[in-house]
């Protein structure tokens, strides 16, 4: 058997409101647009995928909270609906899902070895998150192939983001680990926006984008420090510095996700490219891709 | 006066009644647990059953006090658009906790009030809260609520409203909250159990555990909850109401800006000390302070508290601290001692 590879990461986040926009058939609210630039982002994202051959989507999702170690889905398809607890008005989204549970057990043993505390959810009624489903459509809206989705598991919250981080590349080796040694062909999403302070209001049309910008400039000058340094591959310095913006921006890198993305790529010192950064109700968010073929 | 506070003390006076108003509307108060332990597997560890007992022991409590509708204020639904109601009349769904899912899903139809759920949010608007009702088909309930509706109320004797706790409010948003669904009590003559799902100190135990093994985190969490239990015995819930941040600080993990279900709980009882407590269980659930407690109002005040120790409804004039013979305790003194 081949060794298995991650053909491309990305930060890939999950506004709904993306999703919305998009008015694609699984979704029940109809939206007259927005956010442009950030779909634009995610096209130009999905274009640089066209032309590589992946088995399956493996994703570190904020939105499914665990604080009793981390979390692997272990039940082969979902099919339910999705409603935002936050935003229930732009999404509601009917899903229907597969996952890859092999590899998904494959990692969950893997990251058992390192010591960390690991768990598969093997309860059918289980609803899966909606930044799951929102980050999974927007890089491949055709839903054909199994996904790998890993909780986030909360340790920012007990201890630190330090501690967090160190849990963190742990998981990210494990799952780089077990993709080798699986011989299938991984795209890795971390799901989540960089600051993460919201507006606590609403325009009355959700998508008036007259409303939209970022929540203050420090937020901006935090994201675009971080931005700056995962495009010039300088992901080591990004991670030290990770505690920081954390802290200052209320950063939803708080999940891991991040983290794990860059321990699973093994410290890209190549280039990201950036398809996008735009801001949604407040919130900075980044469209970047690791090409492991380009380093 | 400047417009923008004309406005509000316009927009108010259409929501606050001028005259004093019953203090008894918010009949009962309930603090509950909402981790799903007590309802799913309270055979699998004796300090689980005693919390199920107390959440059966509060259900009765409940139909004894007359109330027409349960308002739960849920620290596990948070909002960021300000405070959300719930407003679906018949929301039903299979609920499955993130963290504890092998214990089992729990299927819910629940009852749900949506035209006083109308009513609060036109009352937190008019006290210049950000608010709005939901009424979706599958919208997410959180397990904290599931737990306590079907526990507290199985059979949906009663209708509920469900408020969210927005997870960027501090203490006078949350506190203005509490104020506005009274408000919506009031004027529609409501008899209310106000019902709380929290833990008090929230510490998981974060790895695999024997339910045999459950214990409270740390003995400095266990402490300051038998601290908060002890003034929730003596019916002070305004004081622990300005204990709060203290609390926050001592025996939360962090997840929110503040500790807010005090906040609330006071607001919308009365914001004072002027209850009789009672603490029905009080064991760890998964390492967290799981109590579930009752507070009703009490005929009179010890008259020893703090500041409203008089009516906090309505203000009868100045008091003289040193005239004892007002206590309730000494009893009056004998005449003629005007000199």
């Amino acid at each position: 058997m081949a060794k298995g590879e991650i053909v491309m990461g990305a930060l890939a986040p999950h506004p709904p409101h993306l999703v919305y926009a998009e008015n694609p058939s699984q979704n029940e609210p109809v939206s007259e647009g927005g956010w442009e630039e950030l779909r634009w982002g995610y096209e130009r994202l999905r274009k640089s995928l066209a032309d590589k051959e992946f088995d399956v989507i493996i994703i570190h999702t904020p939105h499914w909270q665990t604080y009793v170690g981390t979390h692997f889905l272990g039940v082969p398809h979902f099919k339910n609906l999705s409603v935002d607890p936050i935003f229930p008005n732009l999404f509601r989204y009917n899903y229907d899902l597969t996952v890859d549970v092999e590899l998904s057990r494959s990692i969950h043993d893997h990251a058992a070895k390192t010591g960390l505390h690991v768990q598969m959810m093997e309860n059918p009624d289980f609803r899966i998150d909606y930044g799951t489903i929102t980050s999974c459509h927007l890089v491949r809206p055709d839903w054909d192939l199994p996904i790998v989705c890993i909780s986030s598991n909360r340790s920012r919250n007990y201890f630190s983001v330090e501690v967090m981080q160190a849990n963190m590349v742990k998981l990210g080796q494990a799952t780089r680990e077990a993709i080798e040694a699986s011989g299938k062909r991984a795209l890795l999403l971390s799901s989540n926006s960089l600051s993460h302070r919201h507006f606590t209001e609403e325009p009355e049309v959700p998508e008036d984008m007259s409303q939209e910008h970022i929540t203050n400039h420090h937020q901006y000058l935090w994201d675009m420090k971080m931005i700056e340094l995962m495009c010039s591959g300088k992901t080591r310095e990004m991670i030290d510095i990770m505690p920081d913006f954390t802290e200052q921006t209320v950063a939803e890198t708080d999940a891991g996700s991040l983290t794990w993305l860059m321990s699973a790529l093994d410290f890209p010192e190549y280039q990201g490219e950036i398809h996008a950064y735009g801001t949604v109700i407040g919130t900075g968010n980044a469209i970047i891709g690791w090409d492991p073929a380009s380093a | 006066m400047n417009a923008a506070v004309a406005g509000k003390e316009a927009s108010l006076g259409e929501a606050v009644a001028d005259e004093p108003t019953a203090a008894n509307s918010v009949t009962l108060g309930i603090l509950v647990p909402g981790l799903p332990h007590p309802l799913l597997c309270p055979e699998k560890n004796e300090g689980w059953q005693r919390v199920r007992d107390g959440f059966a022991t509060a259900r009765e409590q409940i139909a004894a006090s007359g109330a027409d509708l349960l308002v739960v204020y849920s620290t596990m639904w948070p909002s960021i658009l300000g405070h959300q109601f719930q407003a679906n009349p018949t929301p039903e769904w299979t609920h499955v906790d993130d963290d504890f899912h092998y214990l089992g899903s729990i299927p819910y139809k629940f009852r749900i009030d949506a035209k006083f759920a109308e009513l609060a949010v036109t009352k937190a608007k008019a006290r210049g809260l950000h608010a709005r009702t939901v009424a979706y088909h599958g919208f997410p309930i959180d397990t904290g609520t599931v737990v306590a509706l079907k526990l507290l109320n199985p059979d949906n004797e009663l209708p509920a409203t469900i408020v969210s706790s927005n997870i960027y409010a501090n203490r006078t948003e949350t506190t203005v909250l509490g104020k506005a669904l009274r408000d919506a009590v009031e004027e529609q003559g409501r008899t209310v159990a106000a019902v709380v799902v929290s833990t008090l100190s929230n510490r998981l135990v974060t790895e695999p555990m024997e339910p045999a093994d459950d214990h409270i985190h740390s003995l400095k969490d266990d402490e300051w909850n038998r601290k908060f239990l002890e003034y929730l015995e003596k019916g002070r819930l305004e004081d622990l109401s300005q204990l709060s941040r203290q609390f926050h600080d001592e025996a939360r993990v962090p997840k929110v800006v503040a500790f807010k279900p005090f906040w609330w709980w006071a607001a919308f009882m009365g914001q004072a000390n002027l209850y009789s407590g009672t603490v029905h269980a009080y064991e760890p659930i998964w390492g967290t302070g799981s109590a579930v407690v009752s507070l009703e109002p009490a005929g009179e005040s010890t008259g020893d508290l703090e500041y409203d120790e008089d009516d906090p409804e309505f203000y009868s004039g100045d008091r003289e601290v040193l005239d004892l013979h007002d206590a309730p305790s000494m009893g009056s003194l004998p005449g003629g001692n005007e000199d």
